[in-house]
C-alpha cells in the first residue's frame, strides 16, 4: 500500500492505495467521483479527462500515487456556487452532448484548451479535442460549444463579470 | 392555481435545449458502473484467444487461490450447459440455429468467447485471477470466408447443423405479385440492344458499433424481485428474454436501464454476461457486477454489417431502370444474435429505394463463420441496401453516359405520385424528392463544383475533386406488428405510454421507449406540453425501469418518436377526454359545450373556464365529480403503427483526393433531410450530425479486421479507428418537411438517416474523383493506402498491400497527417 494525499474538487483526502491504482479508479471507487468516466483501456478516448494541477490529463494514464500532493479538478468541481462553468453552459446551449458519456472528459479538455488558446478557430478546437472521442455528436456541436464558451469567457463579457472562472492554463 | 401555456407559443418545433443535460454536464450521472451495492462481487470473463478450438481442459487451481477470489466457474460448474441465448427472428421455417451458450463448454467458436468466469471481491482481483485460469485448447480450422464456408467440404462452424448456411431468404416481386419477374426483366434486357444489364459486387465491411460506454450490468438478488441494472437499449426485452433464457418468472425480475452511454444497435442484445450475472447472483445470494473493458467490448460485443453484395441492374439506354436483382451473403458470425438473421432482411425492402423499379428480387444467404456475431448497427440492413443501390445508380450513370443526378431524377417517384406502392409492396405515404434535391444542390453549389472538377481534370491537378450523391429513403418506426408477424419476427412493434396527472398539476409521462442519448425527456415533454397545455417544465418523462414503465418495446429502428411519441399523444387524448367530463360537471355545462385549448376548458361562448391543473386537483380531491367515472385523469395507451414512416433526403459530398498520396479530404458535405414534422430542430440536427459521422466512418475509417487465424487484429481504440474531431469537417444540414400521413404528428424519425445516407455519398465521391484516371472501385474504408493503390493499379503499376490496411496513417488516426506524419510545422 502507498499513501496518497490529494485535493480533489477543493477537498483534501489522504488514503492508502495499492500502488498500481489508477487515478481514475481512485476517484471513482474511493472518492465516489463517478462523474469521471472510463471509456477505454488504451488511453485513447479521453472520457476520464481531469485537471491535475491545472493541466488536463487522462486520469486512466496516471497512477493515484503520482497525484500525491497534487490538486485534482473533476467535472464535479467546476461549477461554482451552483453556477455552471461557461463551458458546461455552452455544451447545453449548443447541444454538444447526446448520451453524455464523453461529456465530462470533453468539458475538462475544452477548459484546458481555452486556457491555452482563449479564442480558437474551428480547426484549433478540432485539434485541441482530438484526444477525446465522441460517438454520438459528430463533434460539430462540441466545436460550436467550445467556441461559444470562448466568447463568454472573454474578459468583460457578461458571463464573466459576476463569477471569476477558473481556467486551467499553460502547458501545451 | 395555474399557469397555462399560451397557445401561440407551441412547444412543437422549438429548439429547446435538453432537460437531461443538467446531470450529464455536471457528472451527476448514474451509468451502470456507478452502481455499487454492499457485498457486491465482481465478475470477469475468461475469454478464448482462439477462434475455433476444442476445450480439452480448464485448470482453475491457481485462479481460485488468487487473493479475493470467491469462485471460478465453467458452464458445467454452473449447470448451464443446456442454456442457450435467444434469437427472436427465425427468418425462415427451416432456419438453422445453433445453441448460443452462456459459456463455451466443449468448443469455442470465436476469439473472445467466454470459457469461464471469475468472481472476486474487486474488479481488479477478478481480472488478475482470470489471467491465471489455464484453458487447454485443441485448435480447429477457423472459418473466415463466407464463400468458402458455403463450399462442399468446408469446415463446419457447427457440425451438428450439417452446413454453414444459416438460412436463405428470398423476396421476388414477380412471385409476390407486387411487381414483375426479374428473370424476365433480365432476359428482356439481354435481348434488347436498347437495354443494358450491369453487374457489380460491393463489400460491406464489418463494423463495430463502439458506443462510448462499455457494456455493464449489476444484478441484485436480495429483494423480492431480482433487480438488474444494465447498459442496454432494451430493458423490457431484456426482462422478457431473461425469463425465456433462465426461467426466472418475469414478475420476479425488475430491469433498469439507468443512464446509458450510447447504443447504436450495439446494446439491443441479450448478453451471456447478463445471464451469468443473474445466475451467479442467484447462486451466491450477493449482488454481482460485470463491467467490460473496451478491448473486450470490441472483441465480444456484437458487430455489424459484413455483407457481400452482388447486384444486377437492368435499364433502358435512356436511363429508365427495369429491374434489380440482389444477391447477398451476410456474415452472422459464430452464433445468432437477438435479431441478427433479420438484419439483412430489414434491408430487403429498401434496395429499390426511391426508384420506380418494375421488378426486384432479393436473395440473402446468411452464413456462419468463426467470428464475433453480427446484429443491429445503426440502420441495420438499410445502410447496406442504400449503399448498394446508390453505388449502382452511379455505375449505371457512367455506363450510360448520363449525369448521375439526372439518372436519379428520371427514375424516382415524383411528389405527385404519393402515396406510392413500391415494387416490394410498401406504401410510401409522403415525400418530395425534387424539393430536397433542389435545396441540397443549391446549398452545395453542385454546378460550381462540377465546373471546378472539370478544370482540375483538365489541368491534371494533383488534387482531384470528386462529387458524390446519395438520394436515399429508409423505413422507420419499427413497426406495424402485423407486418412483423408476416416476417416471423418474435415480437410486436407497438409502444406503450402512460400519463399521470399529479394533484398539484404536474405531469408524469411514462414511456416504454428507453433513451440512451436521444433526448426523449425533452422531445416528449414538448409533445405533452402542447397536448395538455401545460408548461414544458412541468412535464417529467420517466423511462427505462420496468417497475416504473411496465410495458414497452424500447428504442431502436428510429421508433421512439414515431411509435412511442404517438402512444404518448394517444394517452394525452384520453387524459383530455376524462378532464373534459369533469370540467363539464364542475362548470355545470354539457360536455358538448366544452372546448379545450391552451390548457383550459371553457364553456363555449362564455368566459367560464377551468385550467387542466384545476381539474387534476379536483380529481385528486374527489369531492365533486361525475357519477359515471372514476376520480382520476390518468391514462394509458398502446399504439401499434399502421405503416412504417419513410424519411428521405439528398446528401451530397465533395472530396479532394491527393493523387500522389491517396489522402481523402472531405471538403464539403451538404444534406437536406425530409423527416416529416420536426419536434425539436436542435435534437434533429444533433442526430443527423452523429449519424453522418458514423456513416462517413464506414466509408473512410473503420473496419473490424481478422487475421487468417480468426483473431480480431484491431481490438482496441488504438487501431479500431473511430474518427476524432480532427478527422471530420462541419456539415451543412437542413430539413424540409412533407408530414407523414400515417401518424397524427406527421413525424417520420431521424435516428438513422445520417448513417444510412452518407456512406454511399462519400464512396461515390471518392470514385468520382478518380474515375477519369481509370479507377472503377475502391473498397471501404477508403483509406489513403487503398486509394493510392487503386490509382497505381489503374496506371498499371503493381502495388503491395500491407496486411491490414486500415492501419495505414490517416485512417482515422486523428491528427496524423500522412503527408506530415511528424506533425512538423511547415
Ligand atoms: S478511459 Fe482514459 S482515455 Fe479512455
Ligand atoms: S455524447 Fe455520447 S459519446 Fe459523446
Amino acid at each position: 500500500m502507498a499513501q496518497v494525499r490529494v485535493t480533489v474538487d477543493g477537498v483534501n483526502y489522504a488514503d492508502d492505495v495499492e500502488p498500481r491504482t489508477l487515478l481514475v479508479h481512485y476517484l471513482r471507487e474511493r472518492l465516489g467521483k463517478t462523474g469521471t468516466l472510463v471509456g477505454c483501456d488504451t488511453s485513447n478516448c479521453g472520457a476520464c479527462t481531469v485537471h491535475l494541477n491545472g493541466q488536463s490529463v487522462k486520469s486512466c494514464s496516471v497512477l493515484a500515487v503520482q497525484a500525491d500532493g497534487a490538486e485534482v479538478t473533476t467535472i464535479e468541481g467546476i461549477a461554482c456556487d451552483g453556477k455552471l462553468h461557461p463551458v458546461q453552459e455552452a455544451f447545453n446551449e449548443k447541444h454538444a452532448l447526446q448520451c453524455g458519456y464523453c461529456t465530462p472528459g470533453m468539458i475538462m479538455q475544452a477548459i484546458d484548451l481555452l486556457g491555452d488558446n482563449p479564442d480558437p478557430d474551428e480547426q484549433e478546437v478540432r485539434e485541441g479535442i482530438e484526444g477525446n472521442l465522441c460517438r454520438c455528436t459528430g463533434y460539430q456541436n462540441i466545436v460550436r460549444a467550445v467556441q461559444s464558451a470562448a466568447q463568454k469567457m472573454k474578459p468583460g463579457s457578461p458571463a464573466q463579470t459576476d463569477t471569476p472562472v477558473s481556467v486551467a492554463g499553460g502547458g501545451n | 392555481m395555474t399557469t397555462t401555456a399560451d397557445p401561440t407559443t407551441l412547444e412543437f418545433g422549438k429548439a429547446r435545449t435538453r432537460k437531461e443535460d443538467a446531470r450529464l454536464i455536471t457528472g451527476r450521472t448514474k451509468f451502470t458502473d456507478a452502481i455499487n451495492l454492499h457485498g457486491m462481487l465482481h465478475l470477469h470473463v475468461v475469454r478464448s484467444p482462439l477462434a475455433h478450438a476444442t476445450i480439452t481442459g480448464v485448470d482453475k487451481t491457481a485462479a481460485e487461490a488468487s487473493p479475493g477470489v470467491i469462485g471460478v466457474y465453467t458452464a458445467a460448474d454452473l449447470g448451464v450447459e443446456g442454456v442457450g441465448l435467444p434469437c427472436a427472428w427465425p427468418i425462415t421455417p427451416d432456419m438453422k440455429s445453433p445453441q448460443r451458450p452462456l459459456l463455451a463448454h466443449t468448443t469455442v467458436h470465436f476469439a473472445g468467447e467466454g470459457v469461464a468466469v471469475v468472481l472476486a471481491r474487486s474488479a481488479a482481483e477478478a481480472r488478475d485471477a482470470a489471467d491465471l485460469v489455464e484453458v487447454d485448447y485443441e485448435p480447429l480450422e477457423p472459418v473466415l470466408n463466407m464463400e468458402d464456408a458455403l463450399k462442399e467440404g468446408a469446415t463446419l462452424v457447427h457440425p451438428d447443423l450439417g452446413t454453414n448456411e444459416n438460412a436463405t431468404w428470398v423476396f421476388d416481386s414477380g412471385a409476390a405479385g407486387t411487381g414483375s419477374s426479374i428473370d424476365e426483366a433480365i432476359s428482356a434486357a439481354e435481348a434488347d440492344a436498347d437495354s443494358i444489364v450491369l453487374k457489380r459486387r460491393f463489400i460491406q465491411q464489418r463494423l463495430i458499433p463502439a458506443f462510448m460506454e462499455p457494456r455493464a450490468c449489476v444484478v441484485d438478488p436480495t429483494g423480492e424481485q431480482i433487480t438488474v441494472w444494465a447498459a442496454t437499449q432494451v430493458p423490457h426485452i431484456l426482462r422478457t428474454m431473461t425469463t425465456v433464457t433462465l426461467g426466472v418468472p418475469e414478475s420476479k425480475l425488475r430491469v433498469i436501464a439507468p443512464d446509458v452511454g450510447g447504443g447504436f444497435g450495439g446494446k439491443i442484445g441479450v448478453l451471456p454476461e447478463e445471464m451469468l450475472c443473474v445466475a451467479l447472483a442467484q447462486k451466491t445470494g450477493k449482488p454481482i457486477k460485470w463491467n467490460e473493458t473496451r478491448s473486450e467490448s470490441l472483441l465480444a460485443a456484437h458487430h455489424g454489417r459484413d455483407q457481400i453484395q452482388d447486384i444486377t441492374i437492368t435499364a433502358k439506354r435512356d436511363g429508365t431502370v427495369t429491374g434489380l436483382d440482389v444477391h447477398l451473403l451476410a456474415d452472422m458470425g459464430a452464433y445468432l444474435g437477438l435479431v441478427g438473421p433479420g438484419v439483412p432482411i430489414l434491408g430487403a425492402f429498401m434496395f429499390n429505394s426511391i426508384y420506380k423499379f418494375p421488378a426486384l428480387k432479393f436473395t440473402c444467404t446468411n452464413v456462419f463463420t468463426t467470428k464475433t456475431l453480427t446484429d443491429a448497427y445503426r440502420g441495420a440492413g438499410r445502410p447496406e441496401a442504400t449503399f448498394a443501390i446508390e453505388r449502382i445508380m452511379d455505375e449505371l450513370a457512367v455506363e450510360l453516359g448520363i449525369e448521375p443526378m439526372e439518372l436519379r431524377k428520371k427514375n424516382w417517384i415524383t411528389h405527385e405520385e404519393f402515396p406510392f406502392t413500391t415494387v416490394v409492396g410498401l406504401t410510401y405515404d409522403s415525400g418530395n424528392y425534387e424539393q430536397a434535391t433542389a435545396q441540397a444542390m443549391e446549398a452545395f453549389d453542385y454546378a460550381g463544383l462540377r465546373r471546378e472538377q472539370e478544370e482540375r481534370r483538365a489541368s491534371g491537378d494533383k488534387v482531384q475533386l470528386g462529387i458524390g450523391i446519395s438520394t436515399f429513403t429508409e423505413m422507420c418506426g419499427l413497426a406495424p406488428s402485423r407486418v412483423l408477424g408476416s416476417l416471423s419476427y418474435g415480437a410486436g412493434g407497438w409502444e406503450a405510454a402512460s400519463i399521470r396527472m399529479l394533484a398539484t398539476g404536474k405531469v408524469e409521462v411514462i414511456t416504454g421507449a428507453s433513451a440512451h442519448g436521444q433526448g426523449h425527456e425533452t422531445a416528449f415533454s414538448q409533445i405533452v406540453a402542447d397536448q395538455l397545455g401545460v408548461p414544458f417544465e412541468d412535464v417529467e418523462v420517466l423511462h427505462g425501469d420496468t417497475q416504473i414503465s411496465p410495458k414497452g418495446l424500447d428504442t431502436y429502428g428510429s421508433r421512439s418518436l414515431v411509435v412511442g411519441g404517438i402512444a404518448i399523444v394517444k394517452a394525452a387524448e384520453k387524459v383530455v377526454a376524462k378532464a373534459k367530463k369533469i370540467a363539464a360537471h364542475l362548470l355545470e355545462a354539457s360536455e358538448d359545450d366544452i372546448e379545450f385549448s391552451g390548457g383550459t376548458f371553457t364553456v363555449k361562448g362564455t368566459d367560464k373556464g377551468k385550467a387542466i391543473q384545476e381539474i387534476a386537483f379536483a380529481a385528486f380531491m374527489a369531492h365533486d365529480y361525475p357519477e359515471d367515472m372514476e376520480p382520476n385523469l390518468d391514462a394509458d395507451a398502446v399504439y401499434d403503427p399502421e405503416n412504417f414512416s419513410y424519411p428521405h433526403g439528398t446528401h451530397l459530398a465533395a472530396v479532394e483526393i491527393d493523387t500522389e498520396t491517396g489522402r481523402v479530404n472531405l471538403r464539403k458535405y451538404v444534406c437536406v433531410d425530409d423527416i416529416g414534422t420536426v419536434v425539436n430542430p436542435l435534437i434533429v440536427e444533433g442526430q443527423v450530425h452523429g449519424g453522418l459521422a458514423q456513416g462517413i466512418a464506414q466509408a473512410l475509417f473503420e473496419e473490424a479486421n481478422y487475421d487468417d487465424q480468426g483473431t480480431l487484429v484491431n481490438g482496441t481504440f488504438v487501431d479500431y479507428t473511430l474518427p476524432s474531431a480532427a478527422d471530420l469537417p462541419s456539415f451543412d444540414t437542413s430539413t424540409v418537411s412533407t408530414p407523414a400521413t400515417s401518424n397524427p404528428l406527421g413525424v417520420k424519425g431521424v435516428g438513422e438517416a445520417g448513417t444510412i445516407a452518407s456512406t454511399p455519398a462519400i464512396v461515390n465521391s471518392v470514385i468520382d474523383a478518380l474515375r477519369h484516371l481509370g479507377v472503377t472501385n475502391v473498397e471501404m474504408p477508403c483509406t489513403s493506402q487503398r486509394v493510392w493503390r487503386a490509382i497505381q493499379e489503374a496506371k498499371g503499376n503493381t502495388t503491395q498491400e500491407t496486411p491490414i490496411d486500415t492501419h495505414s496513417p490517416g485512417a482515422g488516426l486523428g491528427s496524423i497527417d500522412p503527408n506530415n506524419p511528424q506533425g512538423e510545422v511547415q
